[in-house]
């Protein structure tokens, strides 16, 4: 008798409120020999993409889970087999049921079975009470509700779903993510194609932050002749000694975590009837990948400790870890402002979407000579050419006020405006 | 409204009630001169005087036994113990006197025990306990455990008020660590009324003390993942808010119950018996539990850790009763 055991690869969990992935591409096919550790497959979560190792030695037996199908953390998305009898050619056997024999058991050989089409196991799931109460109460055939439990129970969820979709438009509770829906086909030559998980991702949490906060904007002229001057002075510097460079950027994230510190509402967020004042800033920097792939806003931690060199170093470091996609679900996770710098391409004005559960965005806009009236310490007003940059702030005026926005702002402004030499 | 500290609400609610009521005293050891081995008694010695404010000798019974017979002679004491752990010492005067007296002779006990618990700053196994499900056993008495300083500060009015002995557990690692906005004037909580801490509608937890803070976190943990979780702060654990807690379970059919003390005969066991009776028919999952593990409370900060229950380990029973 042959001692074979099967091994389940499930869908990782890439950081603590990642709950679902997708599968990009698979590096074996069935059949294949593969080696513990060796890539299996590559995955694609709203946080990372990265690939999974492969957990034994033995042979892929089956690829449960296809590409481009996005699945639950924990699921079975392939069985690899392992053994001293590695078939060459296994056909798919039914998924374990979960508290079955342990792995390494032993399986008795069973009779060779017939090259039939694979059936639906005709297990029974348990049925909960009150899934069970309901199911009377509505005369509903579990065997026709699809769960999404457990071992495939059905839940409460499920089956309220069920009846609600039979009795048409009723009470559903709202799913944060609607289940993909299959489209018709296109028309015209419009292309069709599948929404990534970040792109998912972003369209739920963007609707979401509508939805929960009332965003206000107020904008900002900031006459930065002192920064660029400063800047152009220190630049050399900063990339020949540290191999860092320095953007306006910098010094717009230096001025924002120290002005945060006399405005902290601004680095809070709401818990239900509570507001959280954080005493730490993790700064959140968004970073837009190329070809409109999406935006990664990875955070900054402890953005408070940094001096100017600091800043726009960690700048540079999530930047170019967010582009070769380095960066971890750490870096993803705990960020309490954010600031967003579409300024590049020119663009003036914008009224950016704050960051869930934040409840302000800074945004920065294009560095622009423009004409200015200032006035010299004598009272003479004069026309003047000034670099002058716009500074958005989206706030949410559920816990923000008006006049405690703008009055950061000003804060902002006037550090930005009298920025001295000494000054890092 | 001020802000106020967990330990100043308390302290301030005890005062306002001594300036109200002068039948009110506090007795208890160092809560004089000291001001109270956490400082919540500080000032009341000279403010009300050695006859209202009466350090005792170091013997837990003797503190309980005088303030049961000045509650029978109708005064209103409110004794301190240093560390809830002591009142161990007192538990004949708690258990056999106090709470049988209403039974006995018809006379009320209107006495109130401040009972510093919890743990979660290496005290260790005499330090750090949270006893207050033994004292649910024993009827006749009220078990309250605030979570907030607005709660601490009406529930220990409603105590000082109630005609029962009440023991009245302040959680030791709120006392300075918690801070919300308290009003100035008298208000009470009434007991037996739960707080829905956050509304959702997948889960119920039920929790109460420093742990709905821990429940808090959890949940913020799992913000994202699309699943809302009902927060009940019990606030009182003899009497408790049954109905309020079947009504949740209603809704969600997922119950999760989140205690510090440990989990054998803890409280929450009295839970889930209670709603596995009443509302079988409910439930979409088991109901889970949450707890420290059956042992003495350790000294090691990292022992202390893997004791008391963490935001992780409550995010994980959340996640597993989810994709139950």
């Amino acid at each position: 008798m042959a001692t074979r055991t099967q091994i389940e690869v499930v869908m990782p969990q890439m950081g603590v409120s990642v709950s679902e992935g997708t599968i990009v591409k698979w590096l074996k096919s069935e059949g294949e020999a593969v080696q513990a550790d060796e890539p299996l497959l590559e995955i694609s979560t709203d946080k990372v993409d990265t690939e999974v190792p492969c957990p034994a030695n033995g042979v892929l037996g089956s690829i449960v889970q296809l590409e481009g199908v996005t699945v639950a953390v924990g699921t079975t998305i392939a069985l690899i087999t392992t053994g001293d009898e590695a078939p060459a050619e296994s056909a798919p056997e039914p998924e374990p049921e979960p508290e079955s024999a342990p792995i390494g058991a032993s399986r008795p050989a069973a009779p060779e079975p017939a090259p039939a089409p694979p059936v639906e196991p005709a297990t029974r799931t348990f049925v909960s009470p009150v899934v069970a109460r309901i199911a009377a109460e509505h005369s509903v055939d579990l065997e026709r509700v699809t769960g999404t439990g457990h071992g495939g129970r059905v839940t409460k969820k499920d089956i309220l779903a069920h009846i609600a979709a039979a009795e048409g438009p009723a009470l559903v509770s709202s799913q944060p993510l609607p289940a993909p829906v299959t489209s018709s086909a296109p028309e015209n030559g419009d292309r069709l194609e599948p929404m990534s998980q970040m792109r998912r991702s972003i369209a739920e949490h963007m609707r979401r932050s509508l939805d929960t906060s009332a965003h206000a904007t107020t904008v900002f002229e900031v006459d930065m002749s002192s920064v660029v001057a400063i800047r152009s002075g220190l630049k050399p510097e900063f990339l020949e000694r540290h191999g860092v460079r320095l953007t306006y950027l910098a010094f717009v994230a230096r001025a924002t975590v120290e002005a945060l510190r006399n405005w902290p509402w601004l680095n809070a967020e709401i818990r239900g009837d509570e507001i959280v004042t954080h005493s730490y800033i993790n700064l959140c920097i968004a970073v837009a990948l190329e070809g409109g792939k999406g935006l990664i806003v990875p955070a900054i931690r402890g953005a408070e400790g940094l001096n100017l060199l600091g800043m726009a170093r960690a700048i540079q470091d999530v930047g170019d870890r967010a582009r070769s996609k380095q960066l971890t679900p750490e870096d993803m996770q705990g960020g309490t402002f954010t600031i967003t710098n579409p300024g590049g391409h020119g663009s003036v004005v914008g009224t950016p979407i704050i960051n869930q559960p934040q409840v302000a965005i800074l945004d920065t806009e294009a560095l622009v000579k423009r004409p200015v009236v200032i006035t010299d310490e004598k009272g003479v007003d004069a026309i003047s050419v000034r670099p002058i940059m716009n500074l958005c702030l989206s706030f949410d005026h559920r816990l923000i006020d008006g006049a405690y926005a703008v009055q950061f702002m000003a804060e902002v402004r006037s550090s930005l405006e009298s920025w001295g030499e000494e000054r890092y | 409204m001020p802000e106020k500290t967990y330990l100043q609400a308390i302290s301030d609610g005890l005062r306002q009630e001594m300036r109200r009521d002068e039948r009110v005293f506090v007795i208890g050891e160092d809560v004089g001169v000291y001001g109270g081995a956490f400082k919540v008694t500080v000032g009341l010695l000279d403010e009300f005087g050695p006859w209202r404010v009466i350090d005792a000798p170091l013997s837990e019974i003797a503190i309980v036994g005088s303030a049961t017979g000045s509650a029978l002679m109708g005064l209103r004491p409110v004794a301190e113990m240093q560390f809830s752990d002591f009142v161990s010492c007192a538990w004949d005067q708690v258990v056999t006197v106090a709470a049988k007296q209403h039974y006995r002779a018809n006379t009320p006990v209107p006495m109130v025990l401040r009972l510093p618990s919890g743990g979660g700053f290496s005290g260790g196994p005499f330090h750090s306990q949270s006893p207050e499900s033994s004292f649910t056993h024993v009827p006749g008495l009220k078990i309250v455990c605030p979570a907030t300083p607005q709660d601490a500060k009406g529930l220990l009015a409603t105590a000082i008020e109630d005609p029962n002995p009440v023991l009245y557990f302040e959680h030791k690692h709120l006392y300075r660590r918690i801070k919300a906005e308290v009003p100035d004037e008298r208000y009470t909580i009434p007991f037996g009324k739960a707080r829905i801490h956050r509304a959702g509608d997948e889960i119920t937890l039920v929790t109460w003390g420093a742990m709905v803070h821990t429940a808090a976190e959890a949940v913020d943990e799992l913000e994202g993942e699309g699943t809302t979780v009902e927060i009940i702060d019990l606030r009182t654990l003899q009497p408790w808010d049954k109905p309020a807690v079947l009504e949740s379970v209603a809704k969600t059919g997922k119950l999760l119950i989140l205690h510090e003390d440990t989990r054998t005969s803890g409280f929450g066991a009295e839970i889930a018996a209670q709603v596995a009776e009443e509302a079988f028919e409910l439930l979409d999952a088991p109901i889970r539990r949450v707890a420290a593990p059956d042992t003495p409370i350790p000294f090691s900060p990292v022992l202390e850790k893997a004791f008391i229950p963490q935001v992780e380990d409550v995010a994980v029973a959340l996640r597993e009763l989810a994709a139950y």
